[in-house]
């Protein structure tokens, strides 16, 4: 990915889990989004960053308009066939490491949409780390997405072949 | 090599460097930190609590994005100019920190134990033969002294404009052309009238050098400051308009709220930096704050006489606390106006720039020159 992964060549194993810890503490604590709604849940999206519900607090309210700044993209709402290629390529713009949220039922599984028109499911077009219940799910519950996001990244490896080895 | 180590040449660069240090961590703090109080302002503005989960009231906020920056993947587009891509941020970045060796940060200070840490040093010096002869008892609160410090500012703060086109224009995509093209046309006419607003006061005040500048405001009890018209107060008309041309021409120079147009969101995606992720975004992110900085100490120095203030005289590291206080409350406007004011549209913001600021600095110059012809 970064910078890691030539100070992995020249460092042991032993400093690099303590590296691990530094470097995912940096990266739950800074979970950037992409500026990306598709439908009514990006209102719901929006309304996370309120001041009711003010994602800010976790670091997270940075909405980046350019891919290639975000850490997190929020799958909102119904992806349709057209979409598909566009959400992938927006999806591999992002640099590493990166994660994605698959927000509410027609996101996740196509919800009422059971139509020709819609993918069943955003994770058959790109891997998906939190699937979020709902139509459309609350803001609170998107804030719980990103507090397991924190939690899963607590768990990442920096070097991902020793991730598999662990696995 | 006995008369190297024993030149005044070393000893002036050694300080210099230890001073640079010093100076260069800390405008990396205010940096670092002004993103935080950026974000925690514009939180109480909106009525929102802002980061406050990393570390004690969010206060390792600034250290968790930098981390995630580092170790981020640095993403470099199959179409881009590789050379000049990697050069941009870099050349925006330098040329604004170079800009921090002629702060004024205070007046002549008493170092404490000063005359020890000399005696020192000369011994110790001594000892391995050399006949240094330091006296710290008194240091300046500058890294180097200009007498054409304000033509070596605006010199070296107009070349991040070469950084942004290069960077907007080797990026290879459609936004990024349009957000440098967009951003060098309203960094270059915003600085005609900055540099025009400054006149106003070199007339006043007749020197470039910064720190001769904050120095001749001392009378008064420590507030005779330029924006009040200097010598006399008969300048006072010219002083205001200066200001106040200055103000405006400062935050469109630095591309910040209401002048963000390079990266208008809703047009530009994210203006001359779309395709850079990871450090080099950073990069142009610290930039911008540390163009706000320098901006932000100009307009302390020119208009709000710099490090001074009421009992300076008596007590000199008083003026650093009144010279950061006045260049944090610049830096506040900028969050406060990014929390209060929309967005301009282009040829309302180029309009503004050439039809009403440009026209109003030149008279200016010429009702300071009048001002001054008669009553200095």
């Amino acid at each position: 990915m970064g910078l890691e992964t030539k100070l992995g060549d020249v460092l042991p194993e032993v400093i690099t889990t303590r590296l691990d810890a530094l470097v995912n503490w940096g990266r739950k604590s800074s979970i950037w989004p992409a500026t990306f709604g598709l439908a009514c849940c990006a209102i719901e999206m929006m309304a996370m960053t309120d001041a009711r519900n003010d994602v800010a607090r976790f670091g997270a309210e940075v909405f980046r308009a350019s891919p290639r700044q975000a850490d997190v993209m929020i799958v909102a709402g119904r992806v349709s066939i057209k979409m598909a290629p566009v959400l992938r390529r927006i999806y591999d713009q992002m640099p590493e490491p990166k994660w994605v949220i698959s927000m509410g039922v027609c996101a996740s599984a196509g919800g009422v949409f059971n139509n020709y028109a819609i993918v069943q499911g955003v994770d058959k077009v790109v891997p998906v780390d939190i699937f979020v219940p709902g139509c459309p799910p609350r803001p609170e519950g998107l804030i719980w997405a990103i507090m397991k996001l924190q939690e899963k990244i607590e768990r990442d490896k920096v070097f991902k072949e020793e991730q598999e080895k662990v696995a | 090599m006995q008369s190297l180590f024993n030149s005044l040449d070393l000893q002036f660069v050694l300080g210099s460097l230890i001073k640079i240090a010093i100076f260069w961590i800390f405008i990396m703090l205010v940096v670092a930190y002004m993103v935080y109080a950026e974000r925690r302002v514009l939180a109480v503005i909106q009525n929102r609590l802002g980061p406050n989960r990393v570390g004690w009231q969010g206060l390792l906020q600034p250290f968790a994005d930098l981390i995630k920056f580092i170790f981020k993947e640095d993403l470099v587009p199959l179409a881009v100019n590789k050379a000049l891509y990697m050069m941009a941020p870099v050349i925006v970045l330098v040329p604004a920190m170079m800009v921090l060796i002629v702060y004024p940060f205070g007046p002549e200070v008493p170092l404490p134990f000063g005359g020890v840490l000399s005696q020192l040093i000369n011994d110790l010096t001594a000892r391995v033969g050399l006949n240094w002869n330091v006296d710290l008892r008194t240091i300046n609160l500058y890294i180097t002294n200009f007498n054409v410090g304000l033509l070596y500012v605006f010199a070296m703060t107009s070349l991040g404009v070469y950084g942004i086109v290069i960077g907007g224009w080797a990026s290879n995509s459609k936004y990024s052309l349009l957000g440098g093209l967009r951003s060098s046309a309203q960094m270059i006419s915003y600085e005609l009238a900055m540099s025009l607003s400054v006149v106003a006061v070199l007339i006043q005040i007749g020197t470039l050098d910064l720190n001769e500048i904050a120095r001749g405001q001392g009378d008064w009890f420590g507030l005779r400051w330029n924006i009040f018209g200097g010598p006399t107060l008969a300048m006072l008309p010219s002083a205001l308009i200066a200001f106040v041309i200055y103000l405006i021409s400062a935050i469109a120079e630095t591309n910040r709220v209401p002048f963000d147009l390079p990266e208008a969101e809703t047009e530009l995606v994210a203006g001359f930096h779309t395709e850079y992720s990871s450090l080099k975004f950073a990069l142009f992110f610290m930039a911008e704050y540390v163009n706000m900085t320098t901006v932000s100490v100009l307009a302390t120095t020119l208009f709000l006489g710099g490090w001074q203030g009421p009992f300076v005289e008596q007590f000199p590291w008083l003026g650093i606390v009144y010279f950061l206080a006045k260049v944090f409350f610049f830096l506040f406007l900028y969050i406060w106006l990014r929390g209060t004011l929309p967005r301009f549209r282009y040829d309302q913001l180029m309009n503004f720039g050439w039809k009403i600021l440009l026209p109003v600095a030149l008279f200016n110059i010429v009702l300071a020159s009048v001002l001054g012809v008669l009553f200095l």
